[in-house]
């Protein structure tokens, strides 16, 4: 395996563990809309509390790798995005600041401005994460000198707003399934309910949003079915996706979490599949397409990227890791709370 | 002055990075004098301590919480708005970016979780260490982004290779001529921020007896921390900072110091008015040969001037910004020393908690360090124009193409208004935090 295949797996890795990490807590700001009562809420945002911005971080990180491995893509694809990136910015603003500012006025119509802040600055983000990825599937008229000019409102055509309705579906049954570790009682038990009304949709959304891609983008799969890893995916997706209800059911809910998080990574393992070796295919002319081997930066800084991805990315999830484990069992409401 | 996209694209930088760049150095700052804050109430079982790291932890995470909102926009803007620019610097500029996400970032977001939340749930000695780890990711964090942004002020470790700058030596592109002096005078500006935020909130609840005792370790603290890191700012680091300009960006150096013609024996401009276009600096006092001496350790020593410069073919950067902010900048260092060698003073003489107008004053001072802090950012950032990479890429070869006015006027904006909200609620939401003061201390239980 050459650096820039290893570098377009790892960028990928870290686009996956924010989908995992971050995925529940976006999940939770989304469900917390529809939550019943102040207590509610509350337990809400303390089971995410100590984890979001961590779980932000690798959003942070995916966006650093990419500038420094892959220049031409992070300045061609967060340029020709210009105004859905911004978007994604407003909504990551309010979201990190609603939960300090909510508690300061002891005023309902106060904090129901920023429970709305926070549940927006969740769901935005949610779909727009599928939103981009539906458009770099479907490619974006990248020219023959690698810029692009897209414009706003055709970021926003049908398959794109289908996957980025899938990953909204996605983060929210993840985030309901995370809520079934953390809650008791009738809580749990309409959390179950939610993760298994959300994934229902998952499916269905899913098999559409597969059948849609052979139509919409065919050159996706030219090589990706005689990969071997494209099928092995799809066979762990299929076995985590049949695992979740199942776990919710027995009341495994760490089990679903694990069944649902393993089938957030290969539902997205698979996308990265299908594009290899392209990062972003040309709408235009495939032949434009930024793949890992025009679009990256120079082996000698691949080389130095990856020394730091390995001395660095293991104390990372090391003491994420640690963190977890601290703050595991559930959710207790305590004056450190927000 | 046009409202093209590269001139609102500029426009946004500045508003994005300098309203994020007053988060961060406060951050730092508190970060550290809680390190303190809790070592103490750890080791020496000082229940004020601790009280004094839980409240001043929530002025933390509400600052953190805005500074990590208004952070993430730096992370995607270089892609949105400076495309050219991360095309041709990719290769180089996005490693310190992503190094401080893996190394910085991680690590302070994930123990400020530990620390805000955890105090109950791990040995006291772990949640000191969360503190420290809060402290270390918040400065390796400010280390990152001063590499990157040294690279610019002085690149090297590159080629101009295939229409790019190529890495040829990650170790000299990260350690750059500028590196260290602009990373130490950096950080010491930093706890100098966080020095004026406890000392100002410290002196409010003393003055409003709300949680005294608390303040009265807390000023006592940052006052002795105060008064060293205003004393650092000066020397070794602002000097050093100094010295380093004078050899590495002779035309952001005369700028600084409004120096229009070069000559040996050069003056120091104490005051002056200065001009733009072209550049004078009128009813200029200097003292002579102090310029020289400062800047090469030579009183005979030769500093070439802005007009020497462009002689040679050099484009040098706006004259009247870059010198007001310089001067300003060193005039609020110098009150930083006269505040703190007083409050300093009057702690030997065991007056402070008893000298009002002091207290009253202090609170007054928290936004100064600040202002320098941009003042400073200022003179960095456009004393380097109208190099975006000095003498390597301008700035004006550096934005998107692709990008519409519209596009950009829309996002400013936007910007403008989010941050102007944020502003306010901001300082409305730490003045309740310092109204409500310290918990009071839990009641004993009786057996």
């Amino acid at each position: 395996m050459d650096l820039n295949t290893v570098w377009f797996l790892l960028i990928w890795v870290l686009l996956i563990g924010y989908a995992i990490l971050d995925g529940f807590d976006l999940g939770v700001g989304v469900l917390h809309l529809f939550a019943r009562s102040e207590r509610e809420r509350r337990i809400h945002v303390s089971a995410i509390g100590p984890f979001w911005d961590g779980n932000e971080v690798w959003l942070l990180t995916g966006g650093g790798a990419l500038f420094a491995a892959f220049p031409i893509v992070y300045a061609t694809v967060f340029s020709s995005f210009y105004l859905a990136v911004m978007l994604l910015l407003f909504a990551l603003i309010f979201r990190a600041v609603s939960l300090e500012f909510r508690g300061q006025v002891d005023s309902p119509g106060w904090r129901r401005v920023w429970d709305w802040a926070f549940g927006l600055g969740s769901l935005i983000p949610a779909l727009l994460f599928g939103v981009a990825i539906g458009n770099i599937l479907r490619g974006i008229p990248i020219e023959a000198d690698h810029t692009a000019n897209v414009p706003f409102l055709s970021l926003l055509n049908p398959y794109a707003l289908l996957i980025g309705v899938l990953s909204l579906v996605m983060f929210t049954m993840h985030g309901a399934v995370f809520l079934t570790v953390k809650t008791e009682d009738h809580l749990q038990q309409r959390m179950a309910r939610w993760a298994s009304g959300a994934w229902t949709v998952f499916i269905f959304l899913y098999l559409v949003a597969f059948v849609a891609t052979f139509f919409v983008a065919p050159f996706l799969f030219e090589g990706a079915l005689g990969n071997p890893l494209f099928w092995i995916l799809l066979v762990l997706l299929s076995a985590a996706a049949v695992s979740v209800p199942i776990a919710i059911r027995s009341g495994k809910f760490l089990g679903s979490f694990l069944a649902s998080s393993i089938a957030i990574a290969s539902t997205m393992g698979l996308a990265s599949v299908c594009l290899f070796p392209r990062m972003v295919p040309s709408s235009i002319e495939l032949a434009n397409s930024l793949t890992v081997y025009n679009a990256s930066s120079t082996p000698r800084t691949l080389t130095v990227m990856l020394v730091i991805a390995l001395i660095g990315m293991p104390i990372v999830i090391a003491y994420t890791a640690y963190i977890y484990r601290a703050f595991a069992g559930k959710v207790a409401v305590t004056e450190e709370s927000y | 002055m046009e409202l093209d996209p590269l001139f609102l694209s500029r426009l946004q930088f500045a508003l994005t990075i300098g309203f994020h760049f007053l988060f961060p150095p406060l951050s730092i700052g508190l970060a550290w004098l809680i390190v303190i804050m809790e070592w103490r109430g750890w080791r020496r079982g000082d229940e004020d301590y601790v009280r004094a790291g839980k409240f001043f932890g929530k002025i933390l995470g509400l600052t953190f919480a805005v500074g990590v909102a208004t952070g993430i926009v730096m992370e995607f803007q270089f892609g949105t708005n400076w495309a050219e620019y991360s095309k041709f610097v990719g290769d180089i500029f996005g490693a310190p970016l992503a190094a401080e996400a893996i190394f910085a970032f991680f690590l302070e977001s994930t123990f400020l979780g530990l620390y805000l939340f955890g105090r109950n749930r791990v040995s006291k000695c772990v949640h000191w260490f969360s503190s420290l780890m809060v402290a270390v990711g918040a400065t390796l964090s400010a280390f990152w982004i001063i590499v990157a942004n040294s690279w610019q002020q002085t690149p090297a470790g590159f080629e101009i290779r295939n229409g790019r700058a190529e890495l040829t030596g990650f170790a000299d592109a990260v350690f750059n001529a500028s590196t260290w002096p602009r990373f130490l005078h950096t950080f010491d500006a930093c706890l100098i921020a966080g020095a004026f935020l406890v000392a100002g909130v410290s002196a409010y609840l003393i003055v409003k007896d709300n949680g005294a005792e608390v303040g009265r370790k807390s000023l006592k603290l940052s006052m002795i921390f105060g008064l060293v890191v205003s004393l650092l700012a000066v020397f070794p680091t602002g000097d050093w900072h100094a010295k380093q300009v004078a050899r590495t960006q002779p035309e952001k150096f005369a700028a600084m110091e409004g120096l229009t013609q070069g000559q040996t024996r050069a003056p120091l401009a104490v005051f002056g008015i200065p001009s733009e276009e072209p550049p004078r600096l009128n009813f200029k006092i200097g003292i002579p040969g102090v310029l020289s001496l400062m800047a090469f350790g030579d009183m005979d020593a030769h500093v070439p001037g802005i007009e020497d410069l462009r002689g040679e073919g050099h484009p040098t950067p706006p004259f009247v910004l870059t010198f007001v902010s310089f001067h300003t900048m060193v005039g609020l260092g110098t009150l930083f020393i006269v505040l703190t060698v007083f409050g300093a003073f009057l702690l030997y003489r065991r007056k402070l908690f008893e000298t009002r107008w002091y207290l009253k004053l202090l609170p007054w001072a928290i936004p100064f360090p600040l202002i320098a802090c941009e003042l400073g950012w200022l003179v960095a950032e456009v004393g380097r124009q109208p190099w975006v990479v000095y003498r390597v890429l301008k700035t004006q070869d550096a934005y998107s193409a692709n990008i519409t006015r519209g596009q950009v006027l829309f996002s400013i904006i936007m910007f403008g208004l989010i941050y102007l909200v944020l502003g306010v609620l901001y300082v409305y939401t730490l003045a309740r935090i310092v109204k409500r003061g310290p918990e009071p201390l839990p009641a004993k239980e009786v057996h």
